[in-house]
């Protein structure tokens, strides 16, 4: 049997295929150009922040661009990213089924992304948006920018998001292969499954939000203005009932990437399958009732204060279970220091990092000086780089062999891997270190007292942006020139390992036995 | 340590307990990451490869995971309880802190005080004297921070927030808008001047009397309160010398609880004042009719502080009957 890549030929053969996996090289490309995009305005506005008063751009357009930044990355790279690339390709595979539960889905989910995205674009084209990421109204509602057709982009981004997580819901209810119970399900596949329930659940309010607040802006509705009789805090209830759900949708899956990775280089079981199983489906679940920790100086209520601030805790608590377990895994192990195990590591010290920062804002008090500051930014940025970027270059390393059936140059990956990680923290322990001070977010210009560490800041993300590249760069060559590779290079367990690199069209040529489990490594 | 982590002075009475609850934070889950990243250097040497064989099967057994997650929960809520005390601190003002009114709008803060002097981006206060701002926005959210006071609050339009401080040494201290505001939010920056007593009185009696004539002698912001309360009608349904009318009346209520029509009691203040002249008809006091029509586009923020701070004025006075009615009275004047 040929493999998928080779199956077909023909760009229609791409473009209408409903095969998972050339549906998640598909959707590997975009969110590819999506985070170049969101970079390129990153490395915008840090170049911008180089200098303390006006500089290379009016203070409406760096407005602009941080909003894009933030949109462009949370909604185009970060929220499908792991899920629609690595979930689309390895959890059919992983479960022992040849296909999602719907096909035609899976490739209507990619152009309802791709429409979603398109209009989005158009908007920042246009002159969309200078509202910041997360639309605050009345802000938003009266802002002199276009709002609408980027909203109207967020909404159609979710639509696709919901389609693909119900799809990865019904594949693991439905297709597991036979003796595949829940409890020998690869981790992966866990940290996938509660992921898809947060998009599913939770999207509809995002996509009610976005739209509410279009509406308002277009046709003046007023729902959030209280000018004319709105609730502009009744605004931040929705957008953050979604969207702090959604950084879980964003770091879940990152997390199931390396649970999945150290195993694989360390030749060992997972020191407790159950801790991290089921500490995803707590944060799936806790994570519900976190949103308010974003309103502490908002004007909330004490007792609301109270509650989220004990909740947040609680995600908190599942994070650092998780965080034992990684690294209890490795003990007696037989480890092998290659480029997915060094972004393994990048990823744990940089989650341990931002979590520890994550509970000194969730400590209601702490968060009255820390909120909006560039504390915020950083921690925020720590978990969703340094977690879910990190994870994400860790498992295209990590799979790169199994995708396309080559290798990619592990000195290069080993270098990528150390340029990431000390770029990335000149670039955000900087801004913890602002955010002490008290310099807030989203500030065009700043007092000159921040000037020397926004400048080792920006310098950090120059590094980064240009490891990027460099990644991005051997990368696509490697796909084209790289070394053919075995079935199993990595001498894995995972159920993903035990097919042709890269697999055929149906992924299986006999079905997937799983009696020797995807961890066990106590045997020969 | 302070040093180390950047952060701006401690001048406020609140900064010290805040800073020392970080530390603790910060320093203890700092030594776990790096207990962490220590543990795992240790593996990755001790337990490099060096032969392809199996490996043993290891499962953390479940007074681990217990222990870890009672350990850690201890921790965590320990920390939570502490910051929500202080929260609840920074979220209540003294009884005898000084009001001052504050309007934020696109791009200034303009500060207000009750009997007269008032100022724009600048915010004078005593040393050692706790402030109440009593804050409201004409347009869009802002955020209302010092960063050396560690004090921080969203101004939302439509509303009344309050925030308190006090400052514990002289000093001039940023203020800066915290809450993203539009084009020129990052320029929406103040400063608060700590004086001496001495100097602040000094500074209060030589301050340009304000367009309401207020100058430090009383005269001030409850003045115009009446002249506002007059123009709006207001005066024709609530009284000020605590004659029953078809509203309640403003004497002697602020900071007191009352019993609402639904049953449940609300405490008077400014939050309560301020919503009542948006949303009259959410809260309707026991007694009364649900007919009062909202001033939601009609006040500005500097009527709704003047009328908060004549009903707050009004708290301590006794009722008494033969206080001249307002002369401001629209319907006295023939106003439509």
């Amino acid at each position: 049997m040929t493999d998928y890549l080779r199956a077909e030929s023909g760009i229609r053969s791409w473009l209408g295929t409903t095969d998972h996996k050339r549906i998640a090289i598909m959707y590997l490309c975009a969110v590819t150009i999506a985070m170049m995009l969101g970079g390129a305005f990153a490395m915008l506005l840090r170049t911008k922040l180089l200098i303390s008063g006006p500089g290379i751009m009016e203070p409406l357009t760096y407005n602009r661009l941080f909003t894009w930044h933030g949109l462009t990355m949370v909604f185009m790279f970060m929220i499908p990213a792991i899920p629609a690339v690595f979930g689309n390709f390895m959890l059919p595979i992983m479960v022992g089924a040849k296909d999602l539960a719907f096909p035609r889905i899976n490739l209507a989910s990619f152009y309802v992304y791709c429409a979603g995205a398109a209009l989005m674009l158009w908007g920042m084209v246009h002159g969309g948006a200078d509202t910041g990421w997360t639309f605050y109204a009345p802000y938003a509602t009266t802002s002199p920018t276009d709002v609408a057709p980027i909203a109207i982009g967020v909404f159609i981004l979710g639509v696709s998001s919901i389609m693909t997580g119900l799809n990865f819901i019904a594949t693991v209810h439905m297709l597991r292969v036979e003796k595949l119970g829940w409890m020998q399900l690869p981790l992966f596949v866990w940290a996938i499954y509660a992921t898809s329930i947060i998009q599913v659940i939770a999207t509809p309010v995002l996509g009610l939000s976005v739209t509410l607040v279009a509406l308002d802006h277009a046709l003046g509705m007023g729902l959030f203005d209280p000018a004319l009789g709105g609730d502009p805090v009744l605004f931040q209830h929705l957008f953050w009932f979604y969207s702090h759900p959604a950084v879980y949708i964003m770091i879940l899956p990152a997390m199931g990437v390396v649970t999945e990775i150290a195993p694989t280089f360390a030749r060992k079981n997972i020191l407790s399958y159950r801790a991290i199983a089921f500490s995803s489906l707590g944060i799936a679940f806790v994570g519900f009732l976190t949103w308010g920790h974003h309103m502490f100086v908002a004007g909330i209520s004490q007792l609301d204060a109270a509650l989220f601030g004990v909740m947040s805790m609680f995600v908190a608590i599942f994070s650092a279970v998780k965080v034992f377990t990684w690294i209890g895994t490795l003990y007696r192990g037989s480890i092998a220091l290659t480029t997915p195990m060094l972004y393994f590591f990048a990823f744990i010290y940089l989650f341990a990092f931002g979590g520890m920062t994550g509970i000194a804002v969730a400590t209601t008090s702490l968060d009255v000086h820390w909120h909006d500051t560039y504390f915020v930014v950083a921690h925020f940025h720590f978990i969703m780089i340094g977690g879910t970027l990190t994870a994400f270059l860790g498992a295209i390393h990590y799979w790169f062999p199994k995708m396309f059936g080559r290798e990619y140059p592990e000195k290069c990956g080993v270098l990528s891997a150390i340029g990431v990680f000390v770029g990335f923290n000149l670039t955000f322990v900087p801004q913890f270190l602002l955010g002490n001070a008290g310099m807030p977010r989203r500030y065009y210009s700043y007092p000159d007292q921040f000037h020397v560490l926004n400048v080792c800041s920006t310098l950090g993300a120059y590094l980064l942006g240009a490891v990027m590249v460099f990644t991005l760069g051997y990368l696509i060559v490697a796909v084209f020139t790289g070394k053919r590779t075995s079935a199993n290079p990595w001498g894995s367990r995972g159920f993903e390992w035990r097919v042709p690199s890269p697999p055929p069209t149906e992924n299986f040529d006999e079905p997937l036995d799983p009696t020797i489990g995807c961890y066990d490594y106590d045997r020969a | 340590m302070n040093w180390l982590l950047n952060l701006p002075p401690q001048a406020s009475s609140v900064a010290k307990g805040i800073d020392w609850l970080h530390y603790s934070v910060i320093l203890t889950t700092f030594a776990g990451v790096a207990l962490v990243a220590v543990i795992a250097a240790y593996f990755v040497i001790r337990y490099r490869r060096r032969d392809d064989g199996p490996t043993p099967r290891i499962v953390a057994p479940g007074w681990l995971e217990g222990g870890v997650i009672v350990v850690l929960l201890v921790l965590f809520v320990g920390w939570w309880v502490v910051g929500f005390q202080q929260y609840r601190e920074l979220e209540t003002a003294p009884s005898n802190a000084i009001p001052v009114y504050v309007t934020a709008k696109q791009w200034m803060w303009k500060f207000q005080y009750a009997d007269g002097p008032s100022s724009t981006d600048v915010l004078v206060v005593p040393v050692n004297q706790p402030i109440k701002l009593i804050m409201q926005s004409r347009d869009v959210i802002h955020s209302f921070f010092v960063p050396a006071f560690r004090i921080k609050q969203d101004v939302v339009p439509g509303r009344a927030t309050t925030a308190w401080f006090e400052a514990i040494a002289p000093g001039t201290y940023d203020i800066e808008c915290a809450q993203y505001c539009g084009t020129r939010h990052s320029l929406m920056r103040g400063q608060v001047v700590v004086l001496p007593a001495a100097q602040f009185e000094l500074w209060r009696a030589n301050a340009e009397p304000d367009h309401f004539g207020g100058k430090g002698d009383g005269s001030g912001l409850a003045a115009y309160g009446r002249v506002v309360a007059a123009d709006h009608g207001c005066l024709r349904c609530h009284t000020l010398d605590g004659t029953p009318s078809i509203g309640p009346t403003w004497l002697a209520s602020f900071g007191r609880t009352r019993r609402l029509a639904d049953g449940t009691d609300v405490l008077i203040d400014e939050q309560y004042l301020t919503e009542s002249m948006m949303e009259p008809n959410s809260q309707i006091a026991a007694g009364f009719q649900p007919v009062m029509p909202t001033y939601r586009s009609q006040l500005e923020p500097a009527d709704v502080a003047a009328i908060v701070e004549l009903i707050r004025s009004l708290r301590d006075a006794a009722p008494s009957h033969d206080e001249p009615r307002p002369t401001h009275d629209v319907i006295q004047r023939g106003a439509p």
